[in-house]
């Protein structure tokens, strides 16, 4: 990174700054100062809003998760017992029931989080690099494949809702009326709103709604490429594929290198779509760690469990995050 | 950021509160008044209140702002009023949540002093004023709209099936069910997939079979056999008896009452769901109303209970900066009058027993409904961890008939282990 000003460089020589009109020394170096202050200046309304809206919250997360903060106390904090990391132990420990839970919506977060960014980059990807030449259409498929960005979450997933309802949704009016795919003869359709499909349910409207996202940051890498490059690998006789690995990926690692983590931590911290598809109560099999913490804290109001778990989730993707970076930024540094 | 939005959540509670719901200013004339839905809309509550405020405010000069709160969003707003202080000051709860509320200290309490404001004890039907907090301490909250739960049955379903009165026991009812459940008819329809409809007839069960799912010491007792065996009949309907459509599995939003309305299925358990029914397009004619079902050969410690004490509680909050407007209209809400003009819109029952009496609750449902309250109702457990069984229990329900709808076996041990996992994720 490189700051904004480089004083140095734009310092006079100290001769300079030494003028003969001794009213000229104190203006200067007010203005100087000014110009080292600037960016500061500019900056506080950032800063300031940024420590108050997350950074404080976040320190009161840390808090509240040291404390005994339930029903009886929420009304006035000061009153909850101080428990140190008791509600840490409690929660990730794997021997209580709480804990187990808790494991296993932190692997199904990391299952789901690991299918969804993956299928979502592919489809992304693939979308991208087939609308990259102009063709007949190519605007009105690009502005198609945007809709899903564009639509308002809560009403997408609704809709998506009503259509995976058992008896009268479209999904399984197609897959089982139309196409005879799923469902025995005596009528069995198949449930995807509870039980074991819930989870390719949220999958589906997960991928639906996060991959327009990559498709519109890949396409946007892709118009930096130079097209003499793809031009001198055609001359070498490289094919798709060829031209694919060798000049389309590596010139589009900046942009994946920040579009995966950003689609991680979005998904990974994903509450609308699970809380608007499954409403109060997930199935088990599709129950994320965005709802599990929702619904410990405030179906049982035990504020200060779910902040513990919480703030263990707050470190954990602290780490990834820190490893994802060090990781790609080596990499970038050797190539 | 990361954990932004559980951050949002957790700590946010009060910063939301601090943000959104500016409190009232405090120059004696204005209260804030959370109503719940009641009727078909939000709208349709506003409609029916407004009036009613305007009385309320010519009579006193106290103007009332109303907001009508969706029952998905009022218990989450009521937490982060009480832990804000900032809100409304008079507000509907659901009577089940009135200890759990009691126990956050952030509603009035109504000691002798508070309820002679209001007109005294003896004004209120005793079963309603049952559910308004802890045995033994003074209640947090008023009841304003009471009802129970009672069986509606299609009357043209019945006599096609040469059915010719309703059941009075689970046995007969699923006797009657099986007869009735044929093409795409289902005896009976039940909301699945929806914690709190599946905790209050776990309550309703339970006490058929002698259970309690709290000891007097507040502690959770989940996992008695006697709690095994009332889940297990409750599920066995789908599961066993087969006389419950699998698809009621994932039902949360009231499909059961639509399947109901639309002649889909033939039997419901509901509280006051006339008016309901009528804003579907089912007429009072259609339908049959008569009291839940009971064991045909209760065992042992089993109660005559079949319905719990449901309804909706008025609490003014401590912190309020108008307690004395706030009482006035809680004084206002409870008389006789808006007992009979609201209880009489929304089908539901009077709270005070002068109104019980009235004409307009003489119609058959508003009967049967008043005297399964007086008779055979009662109150969910008042301890403050109530809301968390309703959440615990009513989920492990909705996992059970996620299972029977998938075809798994549904054991006495399945539904052991499930109550014993829900009970120890419960806070000692």
């Amino acid at each position: 990174m490189t700051t904004y000003t480089s004083s140095r460089s734009r310092r006079p020589p100290a001769h300079a700054s030494w003028d003969v009109r001794p009213h000229a020394a104190p203006r200067k170096r007010r203005r100087r100062r000014l110009r080292r202050q600037l960016p500061y200046i500019l900056l506080a309304p950032a800063v300031l809003l940024e420590i108050a809206i997350h950074v404080v919250p976040m320190l009161v997360g840390v808090w509240m998760s040291l404390l005994e903060l339930t029903q009886f106390h929420i009304q006035d904090w000061s009153t909850a017992p101080f428990v140190g990391l008791a509600n840490y132990t409690a929660t990730l420990n794997l021997s209580t029931e709480a804990g187990r839970a808790l494991f296993h919506s932190f692997w199904l977060t990391v299952l789901y989080t690991t299918l969804s960014v993956g299928i979502s980059w592919l489809f992304g990807m693939s979308a991208a690099v087939f609308l990259q030449r102009p063709f007949r259409g190519r605007a009105l498929l690009r502005t198609l494949f945007l809709t899903p960005y564009a639509l308002p979450v809560y009403a997408a997933v609704i809709t998506w809702g009503f259509l995976f309802q058992r008896d009268t949704g479209l999904v399984n009016h197609v897959l089982v009326d139309q196409l005879g795919l799923a469902g025995g003869a005596g009528g069995d359709r198949p449930f995807w709103l509870i039980g074991e499909n819930s989870f390719l349910a949220l999958l589906t409207v997960s991928v639906w709604r996060t991959w327009p996202f990559a498709f519109l940051c890949i396409m946007a890498g892709l118009q930096n490429v130079p097209t003499d490059m793809y031009e001198a690998a055609a001359i070498d006789g490289a094919g798709f594929w060829w031209r694919l690995r060798s000049v389309t990926l590596p010139s589009l690692r900046p942009i994946n290198q920040v579009l995966l983590l950003v689609l991680f931590l979005w998904t990974f911290n994903d509450f609308n779509t699970p809380y608007v598809l499954f409403g109060r109560s997930a199935p088990p099999e599709a129950d994320l760690i965005s709802i599990h913490i929702y619904d410990s804290s405030f179906s049982t109001w035990d504020f200060g469990t779910g902040s513990a778990m919480s703030v263990a989730l707050l470190l954990f993707l602290l780490l990834v995050t820190a490893v994802y970076l060090i990781v790609t930024n080596r990499r970038r540094h050797h190539a | 950021m990361p954990t932004r939005r559980q951050f949002a959540a957790l700590a946010g509670a009060a910063l939301l509160a601090g943000c959104g719901y500016m409190r009232t200013e405090s120059d004696g004339r204005t209260i804030t008044y959370w109503a719940s839905n009641q009727g078909s809309s939000l709208e349709f509550d506003k409609q029916t209140l407004q009036p009613e405020l305007a009385k309320f405010e010519q009579r006193t000069g106290i103007r009332v702002r109303l907001e009508v709160v969706p029952w998905s969003d009022l218990l989450n707003r009521l937490l982060a009023a009480a832990t804000s202080g900032k809100g409304p000051d008079v507000v509907n709860i659901g009577n089940t949540w009135s200890a759990s509320l009691q126990a956050t200290n952030a509603l009035v309490s109504f000691d002798d002093a508070a309820m002679t404001k209001v007109g005294g004890r003896d004004r209120f039907v005793p079963a309603a004023l049952a559910a308004t907090g802890a045995p033994g301490k003074p209640p947090t909250a008023l009841p304003l709209y009471s009802l129970s739960y009672a069986l509606y049955y299609n009357k043209q379903m019945f006599a096609d099936a040469g059915v010719a009165r309703p059941p009075a026991t689970w046995e007969d009812l699923v006797v009657v069910g099986k007869r009735l459940t044929r093409d795409k008819q289902w005896g009976l329809a039940i909301e699945g997939a929806n914690p709190s409809e599946n905790a209050h007839h776990a309550f309703t069960f339970s006490q058929q079979y002698g259970g309690e799912w709290f000891d007097d010491s507040g502690k959770p007792t989940f996992d008695t056999s006697a709690n095994v065996k009332a889940i297990k009949r409750y599920i066995d309907l789908m599961a066993v008896d087969k006389i419950v459509n699998p698809s009621n599995a994932e039902y949360a939003k009231n499909e059961s009452q639509s399947d109901f309305a639309n002649r889909k299925a033939a039997m419901l358990l509901w509280q006051a769901a006339g008016s309901a029914f009528r804003a579907q397009g089912m007429s009072p004619e259609e339908y049959g109303v008569a009291p839940v079902p009971f064991l045909a050969q209760p065992p042992a410690g089993s109660r005559k209970v079949n319905s719990m004490v449901a309804g909706i509680n008025i609490a003014v909050f401590r912190r309020s900066q108008n307690l004395d407007g706030a009482m006035q209209f809680v004084k206002f809400m409870t008389s006789d009058e808006e007992q009979v003009i609201l209880n009489g819109t929304y089908g539901s029952l009077p709270s005070v027993k002068a109104a019980a009496a009235d004409p307009a609750f003489q119609a058959p449902e508003q009967k049967v409904l008043s005297e399964v309250l007086n008779a055979t109702a009662a109150p969910l457990p008042q301890v403050p961890a109530e809301s968390q069984f309703e959440t615990l229990v009513g989920s492990t329900m909705k996992e059970l008939f996620a299972a029977a709808a998938n075809d798994k076996p549904v054991t006495e041990d399945s539904v052991r282990s499930r109550l014993r996992a829900a009970e120890q994720r419960m806070r000692g």
